[in-house]
Order: structure tokens, then sequence, then C-alpha cells
């Protein structure tokens, strides 16, 4: 450990920085005697850079030296970067001293592409191997399965890591070929159907021997980079609903376009990464994922793409007036959580306290229900206010979308005349 | 106007409790013996926490309430507001005058506003478990200064103690000004009468700090700068994500 580690880190952190997931739930591991960490049931955030996204493991490449050439990646093999590689013994003193000192909640290791996938993919399990046995790590561990790596290793990774992932990076297989030439989507789909496949032998093995080995305890996640490539929201949406119906698949992320390689002709020039579109992208995975909308409704009647101005709940809502009003007094939980401004707290604590007799705006209020929005899809136990069914779906529209106004009571001074 | 007067302990709470039932005296204010009185105190009683009492109360509390409504009571008790007892003794008698537990009626503004700072007391524990930094010293004891809005670690003193259990250990709550130390063994609450660390952002002083700790310091801070996505930066949500008045005691905010 020295000024050089220091350069290294430095160097490798900038190249690992782009992958978005960093979940540490999904996994229980209490500490043993003599061990070091714990996986708590739900994540710790430890930290939120200046973009606001949270750090919560360590984040860092073994090496961003790689063979291979994507026009989406920093560390494609054309890129001028400085390019480096951490070894084995630096990467876990790292990750054990960043852990004692609550800094992290464990690490996430990934690596470009050295001589081939499965030279790259030894070097990884050594490092998290020796992280589990030598230094009885229980933190959490999540690596990146490399694309082409042998089922072998893939197996052995999954005994030290709480969770593998293998990202997609573009939805169809036409534009990953046109941006990555060297990959296929074989490439991807193989190593997680290797994870999942794990995951289902693990599950039968520990009905039969309880303390059997754990495989991937916390599943597998896959990320798609978004505005690259001229996919609709329908399609992307499409290929996450089929993502998720696989059990061992626990998070799809979406990762808005950064033009980190601006010369590339076969990428858009953008000015700023689209961060809305990825938001709603999100707010949809979300309603896919706790309020039983399916793919098809969220992009139902002819909607190729979300809607950028109003979130996708909202939207469905807008077109879906006959739905409307819902008595929040009546309705089943299901049908409350489609109220835009109800969410799936709200919509608990409803279900729970009107056993107890009628509510009324005031208390949905006081609940957290964001009224500006549900008042006009909910009856309650008060004199309904005007709703979506009195003052029509492209009228709200406009009176929910309009901008704050100045305060009508203060008179403006006209200079002009 | 009857007051209460408590020594703020849980134990002395729950005798006010008891007291009230047994005088059958309902407080207008529960208020701790340090605290100015207001105006026109007319009847004040001072209340010495008495453990049989306590224990008393407790335990029917446990026959009215679920054990996630009982342990929800503790916690909200450790919240930092004056309104707390008051609120909490009114949600208690009604739970114990109800004929049915009253617990999951949040159209009840008490019930609601308990749970409201169930969640409030909860999140600040939650941000001392994320935002603990440990400093290694030179006798290997990793201390961490906290300045939570509520008294929360006991709360979180479980977790450190879980995770870091090979480990010598001090986290120190510098706004009450006490702390527990983890020695390999048990945890014990400790107070010192002087803290050797700078006060504005709880550095520990550099010829304390074992050999490596400012290179880790150093390492950490280059890390969580490089991980930074320039086009992307927003900082109300970082703000939001990580409250400025953690930033004192941050190593990477320095």
């Amino acid at each position: 450990m020295n000024e050089a580690t220091l350069q290294k880190l430095k160097t490798l952190a900038e190249s690992a920085k782009y992958d978005v997931s960093c979940a540490s739930s999904g996994t229980t591991r209490a500490n043993k005697t003599g061990g070091i960490g714990s996986a708590a049931g739900l994540g710790i955030c430890h930290s939120f850079t200046e973009d606001g996204r949270c750090i919560s493991l360590f984040k860092i490449m073994l090496t961003n030296h790689c063979i291979y050439d994507c026009a989406y990646c920093v560390n494609r093999r054309s890129n001028d970067i400085p390019r480096t590689t951490l070894t084995v013994d630096e990467l876990v003193t790292l990750t054990i001293e960043f852990y004692r000192r609550n800094y992290i909640e464990g690490l996430f290791l990934s690596s470009g592409v050295i001589r081939n996938p499965d030279y790259t993919m030894e070097q990884m399990v050594k490092v998290i191997k020796e992280l589990r046995t030598v230094h009885r790590f229980n933190g959490y561990i999540h690596a990146k399965s490399i694309p082409g790596a042998s089922q072998e290793l893939v197996r052995e990774a999954g005994l030290y890591a709480d969770r593998l992932s293998v990202n997609i990076e573009i939805p169809t297989e036409q534009n990953l070929k046109l941006l990555a030439p060297e990959k296929d989507h074989q490439s991807v789909y193989l190593p997680m159907s290797y994870i999942h496949q794990g995951m289902l032998e693990n599950k039968d093995e520990r009905k039969k021997f309880r303390h059997a080995p754990r495989f991937v305890p916390a599943g597998q996640s896959t990320q798609m980079i978004i505005g690259a490539t001229p996919e609709t929201d329908q399609q992307i949406l499409t290929l996450s609903s089929s993502l998720y119906q696989q059990p061992s698949m626990k998070r799809v992320y979406y990762s808005g376009y950064i033009p980190v390689n601006r010369s590339d002709e076969r990428l858009p020039a953008l000015v700023t990464p689209p961060l809305v579109r990825e938001n709603r992208l999100y707010q949809a995975d979300w309603l896919m994922r706790f309020y039983y909308f399916t793919a098809s409704e969220i992009t139902d009647k002819g909607q190729n793409n979300l809607d950028l101005e109003i979130d996708p709940k909202l939207a469905w809502a807008l077109r879906h007036p006959e739905m409307f009003p819902v008595d929040v007094n009546k309705a089943d939980y299901e049908m409350i959580l489609r109220v835009p401004g109800i969410g799936v707290k709200s919509a608990q604590m409803i279900i729970s306290s009107r056993r107890y007799g009628k509510l009324g705006f005031w208390q949905l209020k006081k609940i957290g229900v964001v009224l500006k929005r549900a008042q006009y899809f909910i009856t309650c136990s008060e004199l309904p206010a005007q709703t979506i069914q009195e003052i029509k779906p492209e009228n709200l529209r406009l009176q929910l979308t309009e901008k704050k106004k100045s305060n009508p009571n203060q008179l403006t001074l006209n200079f002009s005349a | 106007m009857n007051i209460f007067l408590y020594d703020a302990s849980f134990e002395g709470f729950l005798t006010v409790v008891f007291e009230s039932y047994r005088l059958k005296i309902v407080p207008d204010t529960i208020v701790e013996e340090a605290e100015v009185l207001p105006l026109f105190s007319d009847n004040v009683l001072h209340i010495s926490a008495d453990e049989q009492k306590a224990q008393r109360v407790w335990k029917g509390l446990k026959k009215k309430l679920s054990p996630a409504a009982c342990s929800m009571i503790s916690v909200v008790f450790l919240a930092d507001d004056p309104s707390i007892p008051m609120l909490l003794f009114r949600y208690i008698r009604k739970a114990i005058d109800a004929p049915k537990s009253i617990e999951t009626n949040f159209g009840d503004s008490d019930v609601l506003e308990a749970a409201k700072w169930y969640k409030k007391v909860g999140r600040e524990a939650e941000r001392v478990r994320q935002f603990v930094r440990f400093q290694k010293t030179e006798d290997d004891i990793f201390f961490a200064p906290v300045a939570p809005l509520h008294n929360v670690l006991p709360l979180a003193v479980e977790h450190f103690a879980d995770r870091f259990s090979d480990q010598k250990w001090l986290v120190y709550d510098t706004r009450r000004k006490y702390g527990f130390f983890y020695d390999l063994q048990t945890t014990v609450e400790v107070t010192f009468d002087h803290l050797q660390i700078n006060p504005r952002i709880g550095k520990i002083n550099p010829d304390m700090m074992a050999e490596d700790e400012s290179l880790f310091q150093q390492m950490w801070k280059a890390y969580f700068k490089s991980m930074t996505i320039k086009e992307r930066i927003n900082p109300k949500l970082h703000r939001q994500n990580m409250p400025r008045r953690f930033w004192r005691y941050l190593t990477e905010k320095h």
C-alpha cells in the first residue's frame, strides 16, 4: 500500500464508475466468530457521490485493460487512457481496510477482459475466494460474470459471491452487434443461464442438506444502456419484464447513455445524458415489480415511448378514466395502488386503518397520500371533489403539468408603458 | 395545570404513567427535571423512577400491544423532542383503555404521530449506521464521533458489535457526551471529560493515528472523488441522500 496503489485506485475507479448497480441487499449472512463483517438483509448506502448516486459497495475493476472494442465503453481497446491492474493482494487489503472503517458494505468486482474470458474470470475468482476463505470476510460481494467464461468458473464464483451479474448493455442483438462487433446476445444469455441453473440446483440441494453452501443468495442483475441505440421504451420494458420472469433476476438497471467516446459515428451526439427518460424507465420498472402492472399496460394504446412530462402511473390513469374514481374505503389493494399519488406504504396504511372507521381527506393527507394528484382519482367519506370524470383527462393533464404560477395577489408593475 | 416532572429515563417515564393512573390525575404536560417549567404551573408532581412500578406498566402494555408496538414505544422515546413524553402518554392511555388493539389505526392522530416519530428515529439510526467513519488509533481502536439528531446510538450499537466483532471500536455521541466501547468481548457505555479530537471535523490528533490511517483516508477520499460522473452532477439529490449535518464527521467531505 503506497502512493502507486493510490494512483491505480483512482484510474480503476474512473473506469468502474459507469456501472450502475450498487445494491447490497437480498442476502443475510451473520458474522461468525473470528470473521469480519456481516450482510444485513437490507443494504446500507455508506456514502453518496455528488451526482447523488450511492456508494454502498467498493466498486472497482481488477484491470481496465481490455481486448474488446465496444463503442459505448470507456475502457475499449482503441481508447487512449491510462491502463493499470490491481494485484489480488492490493484488492483484498483495500476491501478489508475500507470495510473496517465503515466506508463500504462490500466489494463489487468487475474487470476488463485480458487474454481471454476464462483467464480474467480466474483472476476475479482468486480475489473473492481469498476474501472469503483466508480473511473470513462476511460482507457483501457482487462480481461480474465475464461473458464467455466457462460454466465451471461461474459455478466457483457463485460459491463466494452474493450476487453475480452479466450486463446486456444494448437491448436488441442487432444493435449490440453494430456497437460491439465481438459480442452477441448468446454471450450474455449463456452465463445468465449458468447462474440461473446454479441457483435452481442449489435450491434443491439445500432442501436435502440444510448446510449445503449457498450459491449467489442475492441472485443476479443486469444493466442496459438507454439512448445509445434507437430502441423504444416498449421494447426495453418488454425485455425487462421477460427477464423478471426468471426468479433469479432481481434487478434490471437502466443507465442513461453518457457520451464517453465522442468521436464514434455509430453513437448519437448527445449533449446531456437522457436522465429524465432513465428516471421514467425506473418508475415503470417499479410499477412492474411492486404495483402489479404489466409491461403491456404501461405502454398500452400505442404508447411506444414513455411520457417524459408525467410519470407512467399518472399517464396510465389518464388513458384509463373509466377505472376511476376509486373509493378508498372499499376498493381492494391492487386498485388503490393504481391511484396516482398513492404509493405502497400509503396503500397498506389505508387498508389497515379503514377497518377502524371511514377515512376522509384529512386522514389521507396525514397518512402521506399526495392529494395534489390523488384527489382527482378517489372518493372517500367526504363530499367528492371534482374527479377525472368531471374534469376530463386532457384538461386534468394540463392542470397537473402546469408550471407553478407566481402569486396571483401580487400586483405586477408594467414598465413598458 | 398538572405537570409531572421526571428524570428523563424510560423507567421514569413509565413511572409517570403508573402514578397518573394511581392518583387519577391526567398530566397536561410531562417535563424533564432539568427543563424550565411553564408559566402557571400550579400542580407540580415530582416523580422519581421506580423499577417495580415501571415494570408493572410495561407488563400491562405487553398484554395490550404486540411486541412490535412495544418496541416502537421504546424507540420513539429516544427521539429528542419535548412533545414525545405527552405523545407516548396519550398513546399508552388509548392502548390501555381501548377494547381492542389500536396500533394499526392510523386514522387516529396520536397513533399516526407515533408511527411518524418511529420512522424518524429509525431513519436517524440508519444514518448513523451509514455515515459512521472509523479512524484507527495507534493502539488499534477504531474510533468514530457522531452527532445524531435523536439519541439513537443504543439502536445502532448492536449492528456494529455484530459486524466488527474482531476489532476494538468506540462510537461516541459528541452531542450527548457519551458513547459505546467494544473491547472484543462486550460493549460498555463510556463518557469522557475531554476528548482529544479536532472538535470541528472530529479527526483524532495525527500523532495518535495508526501508521497507515492517513493513507487509507487519502485513498477513500480519492476513490470518492473519482466515482462522481461529472455529466450527472446533482447537488440537491446529493444533499437529500447525505444531509449536510453529517458532513462534519465524514472523511470524504474534508
